[in-house]
């Protein structure tokens, strides 16, 4: 990123970077810093310093049940979810990018979810889906509570998923059709000249293509579903019913901000971190691949 | 030319298309669709099952009834401010950043790029705890950093709960920002900064004449996606906002609904309401600025 053109005055390059580097300072490492100590240390239930503890709250959070159900069902959330929203967000950009008539509407409006704030949505579901109002509850009137979230732990993680792929679904959209859009048109063209027809360039042509853009959704999508989920699951299920949509990180929230127990919830936050970070390694070795494909 | 122009018969699977793009519209509209409608009604027919799909004659009055009982009206000003707080704080200190580190020669500049960059894999969300920690005193770090050489001074401490400062400052810092600013700075041709710099331009004046206005493109897609992810914030102004006068919108949907799922149901049609009103302006935004916003969104997050 060299330039020949350049300016010297130092003292006002280091005053530009300096408001960013100084809300970065405090706001980012200052503490990710104290979640480490929090992490390897407890509080003396009467108040004074925290003592050093090493392992231990580590030892605790990994031999304790109710963390491990928190892992599996984020783990269900992300693949649940990630799956939903990619699969039905690629199908809908393959469809628009055949520019029928009217697909400028539907594209349109396929970009609104995305838009919207987690918990609007998730409380436009919890309505929808709701076990005594709404649309989906008149099932309810071929048997008793066939669909309740508010009772049934795959109830509840199907109403967050189906919730988080609305919004996501959009996101994914807009990534696809904006790849779709960048394949060269000759291709495509000199392709359905050879007699190739729709399915068939789809399947061969611009699926292949899409390869990049999907792998980025996959791994971004998978880190937002673990990270970016609490605005849904605490204004539709609140974790339960019996913990069963207490994702990572509402638990960490809860076990922070309910339970006022810092260490548990900065080792939690720690493995969560450790999840993200290699999850964005993952992400950059492929931008990297990805600009000598292009 | 593409398929829509090209000539090819494939009837049954351009039926298909429609049907599927149709169905699509449902997916994406029908919710949406929904939460009017039942904002429309009262609270008996909202909680018929299925609920009628055309608006009720109960609009006016269940507006009135959420706007007044919560004062939501504040709460969206509220939003308003911290979301354009964000908003110009981002794409000022992105700008700002960027400049420094694209425009000038110092070793630390790749400090400074990846220090800003780092913070990618530090979202908010798995430090929540310690950085409410921070907002509650904001003068620890700087206690610390005191305290590192070797001095003890009594900083009083700095509250940012419940106010402004502490609901937009956390969230101004901008990775994304940064390097989007950073990539387009690096596309502005040396000849310009030498012929700026003929015309006895120093670096502010080249700043503000010549990069601000050809960056107005890349300003626009900035601003539009942090304008969508500020309005849409929910745990923080959740966590540092005791006072219920500095509440958001966003997060005062919490407060409308009783607890999830358990209890007493929620009062549907107000409840609808309140999120109609929530979703109203980032989805204006994206309405009136696709373009920019498509742009940020896929230019951002690469």
């Amino acid at each position: 990123m060299d330039r020949r053109a350049s300016f010297d005055n130092l003292w006002l390059a280091g005053a530009l970077v300096a408001p960013q580097i100084l809300l970065v300072v405090v706001f980012f490492y200052w503490p990710t810093l104290q979640a480490l100590y929090w992490a390897f240390s407890t509080q003396p239930p009467f108040g004074g310093t925290n003592q050093w503890v090493g392992w231990q709250n580590f030892q605790q959070i990994f031999t304790d049940a109710v963390y491990w159900n928190s892992v599996r069902v984020s783990i269900i959330f992300a693949t649940l979810s990630t799956a939903l929203s990619i699969s039905m967000a690629l199908l809908l950009a393959l469809m628009i990018d055949r520019q029928l008539a009217g697909h400028k509407a539907y594209r349109f409006v396929y970009f609104w979810p995305y838009a919207i704030a987690a918990p609007a949505v998730g409380l436009a579901f919890r309505f929808i889906f709701a076990p005594d109002a709404g649309f989906v509850s008149a099932i309810n009137q071929l048997a008793p509570n066939l669909w309740n979230p508010a009772l049934k732990g795959w109830d509840a993680m199907i109403l967050i998923v189906i919730a988080n792929s609305w919004k996501m679904m959009a996101y994914n959209f807009i990534f696809f059709l904006a790849a779709l859009q960048s394949i060269p048109r000759g291709l495509i063209e000199a392709a359905a000249m050879d007699g190739s027809g729709v399915l068939r360039r789809a399947r061969d042509i611009q699926i292949p293509l899409l390869a990049p853009t999907l792998f980025f959704l996959l791994v971004i999508n998978i880190t937002e579903s673990f990270v970016d989920s609490f605005g849904i699951v605490d204004i539709t299920t609140g974790g339960g019913p019996a913990r069963a949509t207490d994702l990572m990180v509402f638990k960490i929230y809860s076990d922070g901000f309910k339970g006022l127990d810092y260490s548990m919830a900065a080792a939690q936050s720690i493995v969560l971190m450790l999840l993200v970070i290699g999850l964005t390694f993952v992400q950059f070795r492929y931008v990297e691949k990805r600009v000598h494909y292009a | 030319m593409r398929d829509g122009s090209m000539i090819e018969r494939a009837p049954i699977l351009n039926a298909v298309t429609h049907v599927l793009m149709i169905a699509g519209l449902l997916i994406a509209a029908f919710p949406i669709y929904v939460v009017f409608i039942a904002s429309t009604h009262d609270l008996p027919t909202v909680n018929r099952v299925p609920m009628p799909l055309w608006p009720g004659d109960h609009l006016v009055q269940n507006y009135a009834t959420v706007w007044n009982k919560s004062d939501f009206g504040a709460k969206m000003i509220n939003s308003l401010i911290v979301a354009t707080g964000v908003t110009i704080g981002k794409i000022t200190l992105a700008a700002l950043t960027a400049f420094s580190i694209v425009f000038f020669r110092y070793r630390a500049r790749m400090l400074v790029f990846w220090a800003i960059f780092i913070t990618l894999m530090l979202p908010l969300e798995v430090r929540i705890v310690p950085t409410y920690a921070v907002a509650a005193d904001v003068a620890e770090p700087l206690r610390w950093l005191v305290w590192l050489f070797g001095l003890e001074l009594g900083i009083a401490p700095i509250n940012l709960l419940n106010t402004y400062t502490g609901l937009i400052l956390p969230l101004v810092a901008t990775a994304t920002g940064t390097f989007l600013y950073r990539q387009f700075f690096l596309t502005i041709p040396d000849t310009l900064v030498e012929a700026a710099r003929m015309d006895g331009a120093g670096p502010l004046r080249f700043f503000w004449e010549h990069l601000i206005p050809l960056s107005r493109n890349n300003m626009a897609a900035l601003a539009t996606i942090m304008f969508v992810y500020a309005w849409n914030q929910y745990l923080w102004p959740l966590l540092i906002t005791t006072d219920a006068r500095m509440a958001t919108a966003t997060m005062q949907l919490q407060k409308i609904v009783p607890g999830p799922l358990f209890g007493q149901p929620p009062v549907w049609n107000e409840a609808m309401a309140a999120t109609l009103l929530v979703m109203v302006p980032p989805l204006l935004v994206v309405i009136f600025m696709q373009g920019a916003f498509v742009r940020g969104l896929v230019a951002t997050d690469k």
